[in-house]
């Protein structure tokens, strides 16, 4: 019976874990870097402001994930909470013209309205699957599958199933819908896209929040083991109300980037499908879908490689199916090396 | 606690308890398992509540509405499950709920040195509050989850079967533990199967017996077997009953046998119409040894011969030859819980319960209706979910298997650990029985392995005993040949005492 008698090793281990992910992630950078057709432009700028983009919306919405996966949940209802976020500003926005005298005479305030309802719609969706799994002790899979389709059927209620075009001359310049304007090469200021800066700075805050709030470790103490939780005077309940929400206000964001990225439209068919993927960003990057373990940092290595994963199959011209199969193999290659090497520790 | 009082419908789990603890002692409470014991306890720490009867604590009137309530009056309870967040370090699961913070933020240099402090008291500064619970030892974890007792204040400890999966170490370790706990005045309440537990540890036992009090005193003063009598309700004449056995044919045979880690080596034969047991340390690779006879881990080396068969095999080839294991983890691994008694009972031999390959419930349930008589397994019906029935009745569930399997070569791993008394005698009985056979109904001997920690009941049920040395299996010499004391010492490796030096 061997002991760490120090915490050395784990924190190694750790270390160690990461590094191998941030292996992973450049060997399928380098990947498709090598083998895509140079006259497909993999690496040309206007592709790597293309993945941005992607990662964007992807990596926003996955750190709520990583919450609620930590704290032993699920959210299914993420890709549709970011289209009904998207479509919510869209809505929003193109009420401007038809909107009362004080709206049209004050055009800055539109963009913050459309956010305040894209949030605010957002987060309730986050607050409905708290309360249910909470208050109905509901299983978060059957809940949030609810929700999915709820929040899917009411953006297209929303967009009354048609694309929304806000006037190009409401939008056109309004900084929401160039949250993702290229800079203009990754080595002049600002660098990246607003709304990259955005992910980063809610990346930082949350790995913050998980560490050094008390809420942050409750999360970890629930999704470890609830019932000494529960024992230990932890408010559990109130532990996952919390992440739903802030799961739920994540997706919104990351909606409002999406709206963005669609050069301000609101599509509500758009983003079908998408929790799957930033689940799986969030898996890659290390997190137990028992709960109890994951990390902001090791999300973002997965939403990069997942959405590298996406682009370079397109631009190798590959079929969608072969970018399923991929795709799919990739999940399940990681989560089984993630196995091994815990097996082995134990 | 006076009068204390839980029904569940109509049936009453305690009926009028009483139980009085004070403060710097160790209080045994014994019992058989289902005499209301976890009940009690979990009416003391507020996991439920008591219908009628009075609890006093510190002369306040006591009435958890929780187990959290309980806790911060200072009631802890510490169960064979522990209670840890595996995942989380060790300082955080000693201070969980109870963080030091400031505004919404951790204080970690506080949380750190508090954890500190109580690990210190515990007697586990090898481990530094940094450190991953789930990758720490089970002793450790246990006294992890004390030294969380001990930072929240706790007045009154419950131990609930604490040495259940400890080593002989970690058991002297938790011992001077209680005792320095006790010495700070605070009061533990020691629940234990293992009566030389509570005679070398405690002060002062009560015995419980179908839901009331039946007995208390103070230990020094109560011979064992009074304590025994009162749990079982009837003397025990003879808990080991050994009928005069004759051996046959050689039904399993290993030589030079090696797991993949354990054991190391190992020879043995054994016989139809015999009881050989296996002794030694926990970690000494006993159960290693089964599970890798039984194609649950991999065989290195070494040959083994099983009836007519020779070699390796998987486990489903294992039960069609005839042998069958009860896992010594019937919580996880030996029994399905959430399954009927019928449908564990009957898992490994479907045929004949329905036509074709079909299974008739009504026929699976009516197969198990003998063995639930002859055992007797106590339950509703063969319906009931193995998650209801008490440990004992469990175990018998599991052996029942084996019995409907019609296994010849029974592998038991800890067969009695953590059941009651009562249960015990019948198991004891029932191996007695299967190794005498059953000229009568033409019911052949059965051959059995036995790996037990627990000495008098090897010495009290085997024909045989070999002892596992780090991995080396001894020879299997004749019980009379053994004591307690001779055992324990080639267990542990001293072989000077031994009645005759086992080969190595």
């Amino acid at each position: 019976m061997s002991e760490p008698t120090d915490s050395a090793p784990s924190q190694s281990k750790r270390v160690l874990a990461f590094a191998a992910r941030l292996v992973a992630l450049v060997c399928v950078y380098l990947f498709f870097a090598v083998l895509t057709p140079g006259s497909k432009g993999f690496t040309s700028d206007a592709n790597t402001q293309l993945m941005l983009q992607d990662i964007a919306v992807v990596a926003m919405c996955a750190i709520g994930m990583t919450l609620v996966i930590i704290a032993g949940g699920i959210d299914l209802s993420a890709g549709s909470t970011i289209a009904l976020a998207m479509i919510t500003t869209a809505y929003v926005l193109n009420l401007g013209p038809k909107g009362a005298e004080w709206v049209r005479s004050s055009p800055h305030l539109m963009p913050i309205l459309a956010v305040l309802a894209a949030m605010t719609v957002a987060g309730t969706v986050g607050l409905i699957n708290g309360l249910l799994v909470t208050s109905l002790r509901m299983v978060p899979f059957i809940v949030t599958l609810g929700t999915m389709q709820m929040a899917r059927g009411l953006a297209k209620l929303v967009a009354n199933e048609q694309n929304i075009y806000p006037p190009s001359d409401v939008v056109g310049d309004l900084w929401i819908a160039r949250l993702l304007d290229p800079a203009r090469t990754v080595f002049t200021f600002p660098f990246l896209p607003a709304a990259v800066w955005l992910v980063i700075l809610c990346a930082l805050l949350a790995s913050l929040f998980l560490r050094y709030t008390r809420l942050g470790r409750h999360a970890f103490a629930v999704g470890s083991n609830e019932k000494t939780a529960v024992l230990c005077g932890v408010p559990v309940l109130r532990t996952k109300l919390a992440v739903y929400l802030i799961s739920g206000l994540f997706s919104g964001l990351a909606g409002i980037i999406f709206f963005a990225r669609l050069g301000g439209i609101g599509q509500p068919t758009e983003a079908i499908g998408y929790e799957l993927f930033v689940i799986a960003a969030v898996v890659i990057g290390g997190a137990s879908l028992l709960g109890g373990r994951g990390t902001v940092l090791g999300t973002m290595i997965g939403a990069l490689i997942i959405t590298i994963l996406r682009n370079g199959g397109v631009k190798m011209g590959w079929p969608q199916y072969t970018q399923e199969i991929v795709m799919g193999a990739v999940i399940v290659v990681a989560v089984a090396i993630d196995n091994l090497r815990n097996r082995r520790r134990t | 606690m006076q009068g204390v009082q839980k029904r569940f419908g109509a049936t009453y789990a305690l009926r009028g308890v009483d139980l009085e603890v004070s403060a710097g002692s160790v209080h045994a409470l014994i019992g058989e398992n289902g005499a209301g014991k976890s009940t009690l306890m979990k009416t003391l720490s507020g996991a439920y509540q008591a219908d009628a009867g009075e609890m006093t604590f510190d002369g306040q009137p006591y009435r958890p509405a929780n187990p959290l309530d309980a806790r911060s009056r200072g009631v802890c309870m510490i169960y064979q499950e522990l209670a840890l967040a595996p995942d989380l370090s060790v300082m955080e699961n000693i201070l969980l709920g109870i963080e030091p913070t400031w505004g919404p933020f951790m204080r970690w240099s506080e949380t750190r040195s508090i954890a500190q402090r109580a690990l210190n008291e515990v007697g586990l500064e090898t481990v530094t509050p940094e450190a991953i619970v789930g990758q720490l030892s089970i002793a450790s974890q246990q006294l992890v989850e004390i030294a969380r007792a001990v930072a929240v204040g706790c007045k009154i400890l419950v131990l609930d079967e604490p040495t259940s999966s400890l080593t002989q170490k970690d058991v002297a370790k938790l011992f001077s533990l209680v005792r320095r706990l006790k010495e700070k005045g605070i009061a533990i309440v020691y629940i234990s199967h293992a009566l030389e537990e509570v005679q070398a540890l405690c002060d002062r036992f009560t015995v419980m017996r179908d839901g009331e009090t039946v007995g208390h005193g103070r230990v020094n003063e109560v011979p064992v077997h009074r304590i025994i009598s009162m749990m079982v309700g009837r003397e025990v004449a003879d808990l080991y009953p050994r009928s005069v056995r004759q051996p046959t044919e050689v039904v399993l045979e290993m030589k030079d046998f090696a797991g993949a880690s354990l054991p190391r080596k190992a020879a043995l034969t054994l016989h139809r119409g015999e009881v050989v047991g296996i002794a030694g340390l926990i970690g000494a690779g006993r159960t290693e040894m089964l599970r890798s006879l039984f194609g649950l881990e991999p065989v290195k080396s070494g040959d083994v011969r099983i009836g007519a068969f020779r070699g390796e095999a998987s486990p489903g080839r294992r039960w069609a030859q005839g042998v069958g294991l009860v896992s010594e983890d019937r919580k996880t691994e030996g029994l399905a819980q959430n399954l009927s008694i019928a449908e564990n009972l009957t898992l490994t031999r479907l045929s004949g319960l329905g036509p074709w390959r079909f299974i008739r419930p009504s026929r699976q349930r009516a197969a198990c209706k003998p063995w639930i008589d002859a055992l007797p397994i106590k339950c509703r019906d063969a319906g009931q979910a193995v998650e209801d029935l008490s440990g004992g009745n469990q175990q018998k569930v599991a052996i029942a298997r084996l019995l409907h399997h019609d296994a010849d070569i029974f592998l038991l791993d800890e067969p009695t650990r953590g059941i009651d008394v009562g249960s015990k005698a019948q198991i004891y009985a029932l191996i007695d029985r299967l190794a005498l056979g059953d000229p009568s109904t033409g019911k052949k001997p059965k051959a059995i392995l036995v790996v037990s920690s627990y000495l008098p009941e090897l010495l009290g049920i085997c024909d045989r005993i070999a002892v596992m040395t780090r991995g080396i299996l001894g020879e299997a010499l004749p019980v009379a040949s053994w004591t307690e004391h001779s055992l324990m010492l080639a267990a542990t490796g001293q072989t000077s005492d031994a009645p005759s030096s086992p080969p190595v």
